[in-house]
């Protein structure tokens, strides 16, 4: 390559290099922008409170969502109650238990690493032979829901297990110093230290789960009534969107009015879950003394 | 038979890191309310053997201790001793402030609280005295649910000595305590671990000879040899500055060394 060396040649440089800089930040916003604004162009005229509350009609071309969104909600409650405890819990282990690189730790991050790289079908395909068929839960929200806790677990623990990580040693060594028991230290000091990057954690599982579609149709089914328990089979709305698109002729503004709802609903729950861990985090600086 | 003067005493005591020896045949006595100050040039192993007192070495499973270790005449380094109790009666202050992620009141209260401390009353008035011991009492007494984080250094400090104090230990290990410090708020921490002399046994670690100078009774000089640390001589601060018997302690001193 040539030098360039002089202060006017350099100027240019440092000038196209900031431009460079601006135009590819402003194509990842442009392209945001489109995908919403082509959401709203097609799906806001369908958007209404109807749309929410009301059953879907016509194979989904009229009515609502209400079945839908309430299948989704339990899914993704299914999802989260059983892959959160699971994965906080392997988190502290690799990250207060299994900080070297030594021990049963990196086998467990391996596995984890490896897991995550698996596509979301084959986990779709796994439901379906074990928790439908070999646990007998047939096509149900339980069967989705554990499905998507095996999905996310991956994602999950590696967000949560960096986050724990991040709290610095001294705090761990300034509570060992004062004679506290580790489960003190990682219930009050840590875990609240931490409680941002869990949520940030939480939030990436939150959204993986609620844009799945490949493992949900081997599980939930895409059945669209209301469902009337756990064991019930239930659509997804990602899976709602998906046979609007696919399999419905004039199902597009339906599928466009759901994708809304779809994206409102994990900035809905995005925004509650930072508000939840600041809470927590805040309550390290209780003003009670 | 145990000298009842001694508090503290170490014998033949050697650390490894990982299968490599890094401290060996350590030998060090600290008598009961005095301060006795651990001197030496980096590398020789003084906060490895301070923080052997009271266990923290556990919190490392490549750490590795041979040789004795025992307070008021008992074997601290024993399996099955209650660690957590043994941490309580020796409280450690690092080199760097590490004040906890609460508020400035909770700081205090927390420890006392998990030590068995049920009434609020009694842990505030305890963390109150504790505060007018090290003299932050009137800096933060209008401020209790501010974050730790908002105070200064020296401040933040002194108020990791009080959650020290506040659990009344018999010990105090103190590492390099003023070396993140300002000139200012050294000479007030220093002030405070001189004013403790009598009623805790301090061992502190320090760079500053001038300051192991003003506050010790007793001085303990470490050197290394081959990369292992070891106890090169001790005695007290009079004997050992006026006339030290080994020519490295002497060159150390003199500013030759080290």
């Amino acid at each position: 390559m040539a030098r360039c060396g002089s202060a006017r040649c350099d100027r240019v440089i440092d000038t196209a290099l900031a431009l460079l800089a601006w135009l590819v930040a402003l194509l990842v916003v442009g392209m945001v922008g489109w995908i919403v604004a082509d959401l709203l162009r097609q799906g806001l005229p369908r958007l209404s409170w109807a749309f929410l509350v009301e059953l879907p009609g016509d194979a989904g071309r009229s009515g609502g969502i209400r079945p839908i969104l309430i299948s989704t909600l339990l899914i993704l409650g299914v999802c989260l109650a059983g892959s959160v405890p699971i994965g906080l819990a392997t988190a502290v282990f690799l990250a207060e238990f299994q900080r070297g690189h030594r021990g049963f730790g990196p086998l467990v991050r391996y596995s984890l690493d490896t897991l995550a790289g698996v596509p979301s079908i084959v986990f779709g395909l796994f439901g379906n032979a074990f928790f439908s068929i070999t646990l007998g839960l047939g096509f149900s929200i339980l069967s989705g829901g554990l499905t998507l806790a095996c999905m996310v677990l991956p994602l999950l623990i590696r967000s949560m297990e960096t986050a724990l990580r991040a709290v610095p040693a001294e705090h761990r060594l300034a509570t060992a110093a004062l004679g506290l028991p580790q489960h003190v230290s990682l219930l009050h000091i840590v875990l609240p230290a931490a409680a941002p990057g869990l949520a940030v954690g939480l939030v990436l599982g939150i959204g993986r789960a609620l844009a799945e579609t490949a493992a949900l149709l081997f599980t939930s089914g895409y059945v669209d009534r209301l469902p009337d328990s756990l064991l019930d089979s239930g659509r997804a709305l990602s899976v709602h969107i998906f046979d609007l698109a696919m399999n419905v002729p004039g199902g597009a503004s339906q599928a466009s009015a759901t994708a809304l709802v779809l994206v409102a609903l994990v900035l809905l729950i995005n925004a509650f879950t930072g508000w939840a861990a600041r809470r927590w985090l805040g309550s390290l600086h209780s003003t009670t003394f | 038979m145990t000298d009842p003067q001694i508090c503290l005493e170490a014998c033949d005591l050697s650390v490894r890191y990982g299968g490599r020896l890094a401290v060996s045949g350590v030998g060090l006595r600290a008598r009961r309310g005095r301060i006795l100050a651990i001197v030496g040039p980096s590398g020789c192993g003084k906060s490895t053997v301070l923080a052997c007192f009271n266990r923290l070495h556990d919190l490392n499973p490549a750490c590795e201790l041979r040789g004795s270790i025992r307070l008021d005449g008992q074997e601290i380094l024993r399996p099955g001793l209650d660690v957590l109790a043994l941490r309580r009666r020796v409280g450690l202050i690092a080199q760097r402030p590490n004040s906890l992620p609460l508020s400035i009141g909770r700081n205090l209260t927390f420890p006392l609280r998990h030590h068995g401390m049920g009434r609020r009353v009694d842990r505030q008035d305890a963390a109150r005295r504790a505060l007018q011991r090290v003299g932050l009492w009137e800096e933060v007494k209008d401020r209790l649910g501010r974050p730790a984080s908002e105070l200064s250094g020296g401040q933040q400090q002194r108020l990791c000595l009080a959650r020290a104090l506040v659990l009344e230990p018999e010990v105090l290990l103190l590492d390099e305590p003023c070396s993140a410090l300002d000139p200012l708020a050294s000479a007030v921490v220093e002030e405070l671990v001189a004013s403790l002399r009598g009623n805790v046994t301090i061992l502190i670690v320090t760079h500053n000879l001038a300051q192991a100078r003003r506050l010790a009774d007793d001085v303990a000089v470490f050197w290394n040899r081959d990369g292992v640390g070891y106890l090169e001589e001790q005695g007290s601060a009079d004997a050992v500055f006026a006339a030290p018997c080994s020519l490295i302690t002497a060159a150390y001193l003199a500013g030759a060394r080290g």
